[in-house]
């Protein structure tokens, strides 16, 4: 830190920033387009003029660009200079001169950055009468809506995609006042971090198509901070709802975890909470009964002195996995998870509770070093960790850029200086991956070897981890070389996860983690678990899924938010409802489960409920009801809470008091008793409109704001618009800054945590016990007539729930399976052709897809997208041409 | 006493003054065309509804009485898909038609909307659309606006050049 001078007041900043960030930092207004937080600045737009002064007795100065000026000890600037305000003001006239007269139409109207910036410098006339240059626009997928005429040339977009993502399809083109931001013909966008375009772009070129289906000013939205339930990293996210529709998903900035970026299943899968496919009413053995009626069913059915079994879900929240739990009884609460997945999934937290390295978050992933993947397609399973994963491999550049004194946030002469180099990105892979391009080394085995070449790379690198009988030379030596630079770095991070369901491939990162800690390497370990809520469950303590099936004959069986056919074989679920005495099935989406269903109740989803859920580095996250439910619907543990149980507060101290390892849970968040001056936090903007006329066409009499007995956050625009803890944030907005980067103004500094802290509380660290795992698996053979098949993972299609998302289903893949040329060669097959398989007693028919990066004797077929889908993977299973 | 008698000789004294007072509802007073009443919405020169649904109107409105619903035609016009004032808060304030950026929203002279079920002072945009472009006859916002919209492509707005072709090769 060092002391600056502002229009002649001495402020402390930053000397390792530069000019912008420290006054942004200090509070202070001071217009920008093409600097970014997590970019850096390039010196494009030349918005942010300041005056320099050499010393306090230089009168004149000199106009410098705020973002390309180092922020040294004794720096003297004015931001109030008449030339500085003149400079600026001229340059917004200047990029206004082709801008289009949109904003009415315009998707970014009232909360576009280039309005606030083109008001924060009073440019309000439009003194030009030249006709203004216009562009065509381009198709670019069903998530992300082009309007080229609006762009003022401030290259954010290709920084962010090009540079940033890794994408390669999106480009400028052209020159001088027609440079064009674009693909080089229309199509979807490739990159999976395509939607946050949306929020880099500071007009409206880049707009969400999503929400143009069902459009609202970001004013208008009642908003409250939400946790993506797509995949396990918990991204921080805010939703936005109007007249009960759900509207759209932003970032809600967390610097542990999603920092300013997510990926678009998680910004975009939000749209199955408005489906068709909704269960909006209880349902008696298929009769429509009302909420209350359903009330009373269940309570007959579960007190008739018949058996309990509760089937848990890693897709609902700690709070009704919990209520589940509690009316079953521990005994006969079972984890609702394919079995092999189980396994994997509870190797995986054990691994991390026993662990001595750092359990890394998404920033500790971003700052690493190396990186070592074991058998994990991140860019498909936890999206945003792909992302992380590219700002890792520049680690190494920055230290050359350092040696040259260059300062960080100088991007582009920190990425001249970069060139091609990358820190060691080490990636053992199945099959292909979308970090490939950036991989150091690249290696392709079936999951046992990789989980070898893992066990012998701990070996390498400290001899107390079990050696690998019978490595091949070739291994032995892949494993060397990557151990000898696994131990040269600073921070390494080892990350792995349950997508492969292999128990050895976690417990391999486990030991390659362990091993740097050895060697006193500051080492983190990652381990990616499956849906939002995996790591919860497994916390919980749920008895595991294969005894379910036995204990279910003649009980109630109550299945909480899952569908058992997604993960289980069909003869076997089918045996399981056959045998129960009454199935209950709570859920919100309409599925093979539910319709087996005798009492139907209907449940919540993430944006109509509250709850926590666990993320896979052990991280619980408060989410909160964005609108109230239709009175019908209930949270699932409201329908099975105990009696004593009146508020989501009463189930988190219930829960806090019977599980030790949860009891850091009620912390999350502040409980429903927390004020402001009195107060609760408003969940919608100070200018929330047609309060009065809303609801006027089915009663002229306005009503009375719904009450919300479970959060500190209430249903009305009323409450102090002060900045609340990090957890209760309901949308980001300050006077003059209405774009998501008002987000500036509630940062303790410039992309650092939220003032307060960032939200949510780790359930547990890295500790001092456990030892090396020892059980190393035998080397993978290829079997003569039958192939390995194993789960590939698509970030589109997936998952379940955003996969009832049009956007998402639209770019889904077709079912398929995929083996390498020579597999195909051998069976005498060719791509598309029908083949058929053999899983646990059903034949499944697939077109065959050539993937020449899959080893011999393996075929995968995509997770969640076959058919086949409740068969249990990896499995070996013949192949041959369909009859 | 002395004041008793001055009061009513001014009152006899006014009986013979001009009267200021009409006989309304028999007698209709004359309303500028600028006066606020009964809110209106109204057409473009070519028939097409006004209403972008851009909800400035609804956001300067003090009193929040009106709501609205953005939504596109397949020729990606966007119009309000339902458009609410209620009437029986709405103050005549006047600020939605300062805020409208399409002449669209108009306050008319009627004043003449008094019901006895408050029901009945809620307008739906069937009750609000007029037939013609009322105050500003000539402005038609998609010629000025730059999106592509039916009929009308990229650059063919007022003041607009043609779109560039980016693959042309001259500097």
């Amino acid at each position: 830190m060092g002391t600056i001078y502002i229009d002649g007041e001495a402020r402390e900043a930053n000397d390792k920033q530069n000019l912008l960030h420290a006054c942004l930092s200090l509070g202070l207004d001071l217009p920008y387009f093409c600097w970014h937080p997590a970019m850096g600045s390039v010196g494009a737009c030349r918005q942010c003029a300041v005056k320099q002064f050499k010393d306090e007795n230089d009168t004149r100065g000199k106009l410098v660009m705020a973002c390309m000026t180092p922020a040294t000890p004794n720096a003297r600037i004015s931001i109030r200079d008449p030339e500085a305000v003149a400079f600026r003001a001229a340059i917004i006239e200047g990029m206004m001169l082709n801008h289009p007269h949109d904003c009415p139409v315009c998707d970014e109207g009232g909360e576009c950055h280039l309005q606030d910036m083109t008001v924060m410098t009073g440019h309000d006339y439009r003194r030009t009468r030249f006709p203004k240059r216009t562009f065509h626009d381009q198709y670019l997928g069903p998530f992300v809506y082009h309007q080229m005429n609006r762009c003022i040339q401030c290259y954010r977009c290709v920084r962010f995609y090009r540079n940033y993502a890794g994408g390669h399809d999106l480009n400028s083109f052209d020159i001088r006042n027609t440079v064009f931001f674009g693909r080089e013909k229309d199509g979807v966008l490739e990159s999976e971090f395509a939607g946050n375009l949306v929020e880099v772009c500071p007009t409206g070129v880049f707009t969400d198509r999503t929400l143009r289906q069902h459009y609202t000013r970001k004013w208008d939205l009642r908003m409250a901070p939400s946790i993506c339930g797509h995949c396990s990293l918990g991204c921080n996210i805010t939703m936005g709802e109007r007249y009960g529709v759900l509207r759209r998903v932003v970032n809600r900035f967390n610097s542990e975890v999603n920092g300013y970026f997510l990926c678009d299943r998680g910004r975009y899968g939000y749209e199955y909470v408005n489906s068709k496919e909704r269960i909006r009413d209880a349902m008696l053995d298929g009769k429509r009964i009302s909420g209350d009626e359903a009330e009373q069913q269940l309570q007959t059915m579960i007190s008739g002195g018949k058996r309990l079994i509760g089937i848990g879900s890693p897709r609902a929240s700690l709070e009704s996995n919990f209520a589940l739990q509690r009316l079953v009884g521990k005994e006969n609460f079972f984890a609702g998870v394919a079995l092999g997945e189980w396994e994997a999934l509870t190797a995986a937290v054990d691994a991390l509770r026993t662990t001595p390295a750092r359990i890394a978050s998404l920033h500790d992933v971003e700052e690493s070093d190396t990186v070592l993947i074991l058998g994990e397609d991140v860019s498909n399973s936890a999206p945003r960790m792909a992302l992380s994963l590219r700002q890792a491999t520049r680690q190494q550049s920055f230290e050359a850029a350092a040696k040259l004194r260059i300062p960080l946030w100088m991007d582009d002469a920190v990425r001249e200086v970069a060139q091609d180099q990358r820190s060691p990105l080490f990636l053992a892979a199945t099959g292909a991956t979308r970090l490939d391009d950036i991989a150091a080394k690249l290696y392709r085995a079936a999951p046992d070897d990789i989980a070898r070449l893992g066990f012998a790379i701990a070996h390498e690198i400290h001899s107390s981890a079990p050696e690998v009988p019978g490595l091949s030379n070739e291994i032995l030596e892949a494993a060397r070389t990557i151990a000898v630079v696994l131990k040269s770095a600073k921070h390494p991070v080892v990350i792995s996860g349950t997508s492969s369901r292999s128990i050895p491939l976690i417990q391999a990162a486990a030991n390659v983690a362990r091993a740097l800690c050895d060697s006193g390497l500051r080492a983190s370990l990652s381990l990616v678990a499956p849906e939002c809520n995996g790591v919860g469950l497994a916390l919980m303590g749920a008895r595991p899924p294969q005894e379910m099936f036995d204990s279910a004959k003649d009980a109630t069986v109550i299945v909480l938010e899952n569908d058992l056919y997604r993960r289980f074989l069909r003869s076997a679920v089918d045996d399981l409802f056959g045998s129960a005495e009454r199935t209950i099935v709570l859920d919100h989406l309409a599925n093979e489960t539910t319709a087996r269903a005798n009492l139907l109740l209907p449940a919540t989803t993430i944006a109509e409920s509250d709850g926590t859920l666990v993320s896979s580095e052990g991280r619980a996250q408060r989410f909160f009801q964005i609108f109230p439910p239709q009175p019908e619907l209930r949270e699932s543990w409201r329908w099975l809470r105990d009696h004593a149980w009146t508020s989501l507060d009463d189930v988190l101290k219930a829960m806090a008091d019977e599980a030790l390892q949860l009891a850091p849970v009620i912390k999350a968040a502040p409980q429903e008793s927390f004020r402001i001056a009195g107060a609760k936090v408003p969940r919608e903007p100070h200018r929330y409109s047609g309060r009065t006329a809303k609801t006027a066409n089915i009663s002229v009499v306005e009503p009375k704001p719904p009450a919300d007995p479970d959060s500190a956050l209430s249903y009305t625009m009323e409450g102090a618009h002060v900045q609340p803890p990090a957890a209760l944030q309901p949308f980001f907005w300050s006077p003059g800054w209405n774009s998501i980067q008002a987000v500036n103004k509630f940062q303790s500094e410039i992309g650092d945590a939220l003032r307060g802290g960032d939200p949510g509380v780790r359930l547990f660290e890295s500790s001092s016990g456990g030892s090396y795992f020892n059980a190393i698996p035998a080397p993978f053979t290829p079997r003569k007539s039958e192939w390995l098949l194993v789960p590939a993972q698509h970030i589109f299609g997936s998952e379940e729930l955003s996969s009832h998302a049009p956007g998402i289903a639209e770019l889904a893949p077709d079912p398929y399976l995929a083996m390498n040329a020579a597999g195909a060669a051998k069976l005498q097959l060719e791509a598309s052709s029908e083949v058929e398989i053999n899983l646990g007693g059903t034949a499944y028919r697939l077109p065959l897809q050539i993937a020449p990066e899959l080893p011999d004797g393996v075929a995968a077929i995509p997770d969640g997208l076959t058919p086949a889908r409740g068969a249990e993977l990896p499995a070996w299973t013949a192949i041959r041409r369909a009859q | 006493m002395l004041s008793i008698l001055r009061t009513m000789w001014n009152v006899l004294l006014h009986t013979f003054h001009k009267r200021v007072t009409i006989q309304y509802p028999e007698q209709k007073p004359y309303l500028t065309p600028r006066t606020r009443g009964r809110i209106i919405l109204s057409r473009d020169p070519d028939g097409g509804e006004r209403c972008v649904a851009c909800y400035l109107c609804a956001v300067v409105c003090p009193v929040d009485c009106i709501a609205l619903q953005a939504t596109q035609d397949e020729n990606e016009r966007r119009f309000p898909e339902f458009f609410r004032i209620n009437f029986s808060r709405c103050i005549f304030c006047g600020l939605c038609e300062d805020a409208c950026p399409t002449y669209a929203i108009q306050l008319t002279p009627d004043f003449e909307m008094s019901e006895f079920n408050r029901e009945n002072l809620v307008y739906e945009k069937e009750d609000l659309l007029i037939d013609g472009p009322g105050k500003y006859p000539g402005y038609n916002f998609w010629r000025v606006s730059g999106v592509q919209v039916g009929g009308k492509g990229k650059g063919e707005s007022e003041n607009e050049q043609p779109p560039t072709d980016v693959r042309r090769l001259l500097p």
